[in-house]
């Protein structure tokens, strides 16, 4: 009988409505009840400090180049000591998608993404951040990396003397 | 004839009372859809306007009220303006006919629960269903739009599908009671409620009453997924709101049809008969909520099928051994 296993399927879809009606909201009331983020929630960008205190950020424009929306724009500059930086440093926020490839793309780490997703304004001016917005005073999620001890550029210190890197090797020497 | 005047004063005050209270019935049985249908799909539903967002039907009102009223290009003027009164008008018009309470005796008077108490009550309610069809079809052949027009087309095609079978439904209903008057309907009931001498014609009527009130699974005129909105695609503000005002109106008083004609009307013990008749018009009303948060759309050919080959037989035959079963019995 067919016409019998029709209704008691129709009935069975009642009785699976009629419990969910007993069953909790899974309804978050957004402005008064606000949910924690996952630490590696991806929202607002910020721009990261290494371990003493020095801006992470290069500028070497590679955030900028994997962005798919071209929002984040900068220009380079160079310090007296030869370390490299940002002279200014700008994400549009209006047109972020947050997808976190720049936070991939970064070598330094500089560029990070954090859980804070409350940044809307009532004028879209207001979402353009500069420099001085995004940057903190602090390493973000990997509190001991410092690219120039690791880079082998004579910044911070001689060339060869960094983390994990043997002394420049004298070329004339590895000649047969 | 004369007529009393504390009678006229009487019926007008009945009137003016079912019109007010039909109409804010309506306006949160709309807020009672939204409400079951959040809690069936797990969500809380309207809540912000108003202590449990109870006042949501008033802010609702004051939307539709002060949106732009809009008429397409090449539409039927008049029509067009017309087509949401004659969907909603003669909805509430039916309930002129439903008694939903036991008669009282006021000022020397027996004041009827009934705003008319007419010979032919039936077949009243039968000719204004068929009347606020004409509502969608010509609300959706003036728009001037192709998805109003397939809407309307539809509802036509439902109306000959399923008025047929919901007609022939009712036909037991008079055979036990031996009248069309609906107080005399009600009151054949007052020992055993229709539904059990005939739960094939109540589950007939239910069917054709869904239908009727273009309700899921039979909501093909307005199909969201299919025809942006059906016949009302092209209606804004309270033209709109006056569709949408009438279905609901249209689920009450079909739903109080329903109790009158099958279970009992305002028969039943312990409770006074007004809150009687308006618990089973509730539970109708719910049946229908329930209905749309679990089952999904016929096809338009299904709906046909159904009507002609499934619905419209089985009350025939309904009907002859009805007639068979009261020749047997005396």
């Amino acid at each position: 009988m067919k016409i019998l296993s029709d209704i008691a399927a129709l009935l069975t879809g009642m009785w699976i409505t009629w419990k969910h009606i007993f069953r909790r909201p899974v309804t978050i009331q957004y402005p008064e009840e606000k949910r924690t983020p996952y630490p590696r929630y991806r929202a607002r960008i910020v721009l990261t400090r290494d371990p003493d205190g020095g801006e992470r950020c290069v500028a070497c424009q590679l955030c900028s180049a994997s962005c798919p929306v071209d929002c984040i724009t900068m220009q380079s500059a160079e310090g007296p000591d030869g370390r490299r930086y940002a002279e200014w440093f700008r994400i549009n926020f209006a047109r972020c998608i947050f997808c976190g490839l720049c936070a991939e793309a970064c070598p330094t780490l500089a560029i990070q993404m954090t859980p804070d997703f409350e940044i809307c304004t009532r004028d879209i001016m207001d979402l353009v951040y500069e420099k001085e917005d995004l940057l903190i005073d602090g390493c973000g999620k990997s509190p001991d990396y410092n690219f120039y001890r690791h880079a082998g550029i004579g910044v911070t210190q001689p060339r060869g003397s960094g983390a994990e890197e043997k002394p420049p090797v004298d070329v004339r020497g590895l000649l047969p | 004839m004369i007529y009393d005047p504390i009678d006229i004063a009487l019926i007008l005050v009945k009137i003016g009372l079912v019109f007010v209270v039909i109409l804010t019935l309506a306006a949160y049985l709309v807020f009672a859809e939204r409400k079951v249908l959040a809690w069936i799909q797990d969500r809380k539903g309207p809540n912000r306007a108003g202590p449990f967002g109870l006042l949501q039907p008033l802010a609702d009102l004051i939307k539709l009220l002060t949106k732009e009223d809009f008429r397409p290009i090449g539409a039927d003027k008049w029509l067009f303006y017309l087509a949401p009164a004659m969907a909603a008008i003669p909805a509430i018009m039916i309930f002129a006919v439903i008694p939903f309470g036991a008669p009282l005796t006021l000022f020397g008077h027996t004041v009827q629960m009934q705003v008319s108490d007419l010979n032919v009550g039936l077949l009243l309610f039968m000719a204004l269903s068929s009347v606020a069809v004409y509502g969608v079809a010509l609300g959706g052949w003036a728009s001037n739009s192709k998805y109003a027009l397939l809407g309307s087309i539809r509802g036509l095609a439902q109306l000959i599908s399923y008025e047929l079978s919901m007609g022939l439904s009712l036909v037991p209903v008079v055979m036990l009671a031996r009248s069309f008057r609906l107080s005399d309907i009600v009151n054949a009931q007052s020992g055993c409620w229709f539904i059990v001498y005939q739960p094939l014609a109540f589950t007939i009527f239910l069917i054709s009453i869904a239908a009727e009130c273009k309700r899921i699974p039979f909501d093909l005129p307005e199909a969201e997924g299919e025809l942006v909105a059906g016949y009302h695609t092209e209606y804004s503000g309270m033209r709109f709101g006056l569709f949408f005002v009438g279905e609901y109106i249209n689920i009450i008083v079909l739903g109080g049809l329903a109790a009158t004609f099958f279970l009992g009307g305002w028969h039943g013990p312990w409770l006074p008969p007004v809150i009687w008749f308006t618990l089973k018009v509730f539970s109708f009303a719910f049946l229908f909520i329930w209905m749309r948060g679990t089952m999904p759309r016929l096809r338009y050919d299904q709906l046909m099928h159904f009507g002609w080959k499934v619905l419209t037989p089985l009350a025939l035959v309904n009907i002859v051994v009805t007639g068979w079963w009261l020749v047997l019995r005396g």
